[in-house]
């Protein structure tokens, strides 16, 4: 092991259309959950007025499917960059198959999760884009999300005009009806809730404990890594 | 009950012969063309269909049910459908409305199905009892499931009349002690159109008949084998009420100012939003009223096992496996509020175990700061 400086140098690792992506996502999920929330359990708001001056609760969907349309399509743009964009964004990092993968998931569920101190620590084990047990929930979340989209869309399909939210109108039948669709699209929110709140936390830790930037790597893309971690790549490649 | 008869009437003929005029008649085919949703032109072809083509023999079955289709059925608002499609003409047996009884009725079945062998529509009332061999409903000593397979072996199409015959209903509700099962899971060979609905309307399923009188066909169906006519559409996207959702203008209960002005009935269990039906433009007893209109939520009654689809008077369904009180919202607050104590959890105890890694941190940070002005 080499002695640890406490030098680091800047590494430039979400691009910016992943940082769009990220935001975008961010906005329109609060829309669809403040929006969804509603259209589940409206409250009594304005309910001694007249139905001629007031559109709110139409309005309140309109929201939560422009919204889900907004959403959608930005899902789509960031499968496309995934396969576009730098090593950081791209697809395979989702998937946990390689050998260093799973070891990065190992440590980080030691280290970052149960909180062990861990003694040997090597450069292998300290992610610059996403470690490997993140990249693992952002595929769940991936799956999720899917789910609600397909559930969303399938609901939205008897009144559009439209081809794409036809697409999903085979999800109802599948599972018997509107009730447990719209039961699912529910559940699933409470999923996407509580996704958000671990996820949220633990990039608070990270940057808490680490001090590599992480919360705002988001905002201007960079990370920084160690300068020892720089060299060796640099022996290595000379 | 006719199948003595020697020449075959046409259903006109059958029509005039009963005393109704041929003006009647007309009026008939264009009301029934306006439900099946066709345009004009279409009124003559049902008009000529009926004029040309001899009964249709229609075998009516009943099974686990509670004859409330049958009932629906007399009561479309046409004379002529009760009268004609439904005493003089059509239905060969319907143990209900026959004059036969016992071994008669069994017999004149029998000859329906010899004589007519692919020929004749069976019209099938109630779920089949899959449990206990099917003992649990059985009729002239044989079971239903026995009688099924026999009726449906000769038949050219099945209607499965109401939510018994097309999803079960309320004998299939859990825990389904008799095994009710829907028939077009035990008929599989056969083109099955499902008229879903505690009971169904009886303008519908006057439109199914004379739709395959008149088109010698099923008429279209969706994805769920349902007649597109009647079913494309939720009750909420007909509903008069609409405008008070979209104005978010809800009853709270049932006996409040809302409910006196007749405002949207979502949040006292509505189950408008996840049903497929024509209440809201047809509507029951002559078009005089229906559910909504009488301010009681839909519930829902021709979506699949509606009985299992949640509580009738609350709008968000009990989340299975956790309790009678817990609904998808109180089980998600729960679980996120464990997931944020978890996250609280974790922060302290980092600040614990990572005390040391932490610090060594802090301090390098410390001694850059004194080297910077
Ligand atoms: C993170 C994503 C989303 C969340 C959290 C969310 C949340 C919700 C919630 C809580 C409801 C109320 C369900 C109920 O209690 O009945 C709802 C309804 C609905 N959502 Fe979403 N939704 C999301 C995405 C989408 C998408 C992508 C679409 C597609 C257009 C969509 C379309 C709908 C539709 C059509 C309804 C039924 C509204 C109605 O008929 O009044 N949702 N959503
Ligand atoms: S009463 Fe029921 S069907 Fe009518 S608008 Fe309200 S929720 Fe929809």
């Amino acid at each position: 092991m080499t002695t640890i400086s406490h030098e680091y140098k800047r590494v430039f690792v979400w691009e910016v259309p992943v940082r769009i992506f990220h935001w975008v996502n961010f906005i329109a999920i609060i829309a669809l959950i403040a929006t969804g929330i509603l259209i589940g359990n409206p409250p009594a708001l304005m309910s001694g007025a007249e139905a001629t001056n007031q559109y709110w609760f139409g309005i309140n969907r309109f929201i939560h499917f422009a919204a889900g349309y907004i959403f959608t399509l930005n899902l789509v743009y960031r499968v496309f960059w995934s396969f576009m964009g730098n090593k950081y964004a791209n697809w395979k990092v989702f998937f946990p198959f390689s050998k260093k993968r799973r070891k990065n998931m190992s440590h980080v569920l030691k280290s970052d999760i149960l909180l062990q101190n861990l003694k040997n620590s090597s450069f292998s084990n300290i992610s610059v884009g996403h470690n490997a047990v993140a990249s693992f929930s952002y595929l769940i979340f991936f799956i999720l999300i899917l789910l609600q989209i397909a559930t969303g869309f399938a609901l939205y399909a008897d009144n559009a005009t439209w081809w794409f939210p036809k697409l999903f109108a085979w999800v109802i039948p599948l599972f018997g009806g509107d009730a447990l669709v719209r039961l699912m699209h529910h559940i699933i929110m409470w999923f996407v809730i509580i996704f958000s709140i671990v996820h949220i936390y633990l990039v608070m830790y990270h940057d808490w404990l680490e001090g590599r930037g992480e919360v705002s790597s988001m905002f201007g893309g960079f990370k920084f890594v160690r300068k020892e971690r720089v060299d060796i790549k640099k022996e290595l490649n000379d | 009950m006719s199948t003595t008869e020697k020449k075959q009437d046409t259903y006109y003929e059958s029509i005039i012969k009963n005393g109704f005029s041929r003006r009647d008649f007309i009026k008939f085919t264009a009301f029934m063309a306006a439900y099946l949703g066709y345009e004009t032109s279409a009124v003559a072809q049902i008009a000529t269909a009926l004029k040309t083509t001899p009964r249709l023999p229609i075998i009516w079955e009943h099974y686990q049910e509670c004859t409330c289709c049958s009932e629906s059925f007399i009561r479309t608002n046409h004379p002529i459908v009760a009268d004609i499609i439904l005493d003089k003409v059509s239905l060969d047996y319907t143990l209900t409305l026959m004059a036969a009884s016992g071994h008669q009725a069994e017999a004149a079945k029998k000859a329906t199905m010899d004589k007519y062998k692919g020929e004749y529509i069976l019209a099938v009332e109630g779920s089949v009892p899959m449990g206990e061999d099917g003992i649990y409903c059985c009729i002239a000593g044989k079971t239903a499931l026995q009688q099924l397979q026999e009726a449906a072996a000769g038949a050219k199409a099945i209607i499965a009349w109401g939510s018994c015959a097309s999803s079960g209903c309320v004998q299939s509700a859990k825990p389904n002690p008799t095994g009710a099962t829907p028939i077009h899971k035990i008929i599989t060979d056969k083109p099955i159109i499902r008229v879903p609905g505690c009971p169904p309307i009886g303008e519908v399923m006057a439109g199914v008949i004379v739709h395959v009188i008149a088109f010698g066909k099923l008429p279209e169906l969706d994805r769920q084998g349902r007649p597109k006519a009647f079913y494309a559409k939720r009750v909420h996207d007909s509903c008069y009420r609409r405008p008070y959702f979209d104005a978010g203008l809800f009853v709270e209960e049932f006996d409040d100012e809302s409910a006196k002005k007749g405002h949207c009935l979502y949040k006292v269990g509505c189950k408008g939003p996840v049903t497929y039906n024509s209440c809201g433009s047809i509507k029951w007893n002559n078009g005089v009223s229906y559910p909504i209109q009488s301010g009681h939520g839909c519930f829902g009654c021709s979506e699949d096992n509606f009985w299992d689809n949640g509580p009738i008077y609350e709008r968000l369904t009990n989340v299975p496996g956790f309790g009678i009180e817990a609904n998808a919202d109180k089980v998600g607050m729960v679980a996120a509020g464990v997931v944020a104590g978890a996250a609280a959890g974790h922060a302290i105890a980092s600040t614990m175990s990572k005390r040391k890694e932490h610090k060594g941190r802090v301090d390098s940070g410390k001694d850059i700061e004194k080297q910077v002005d």
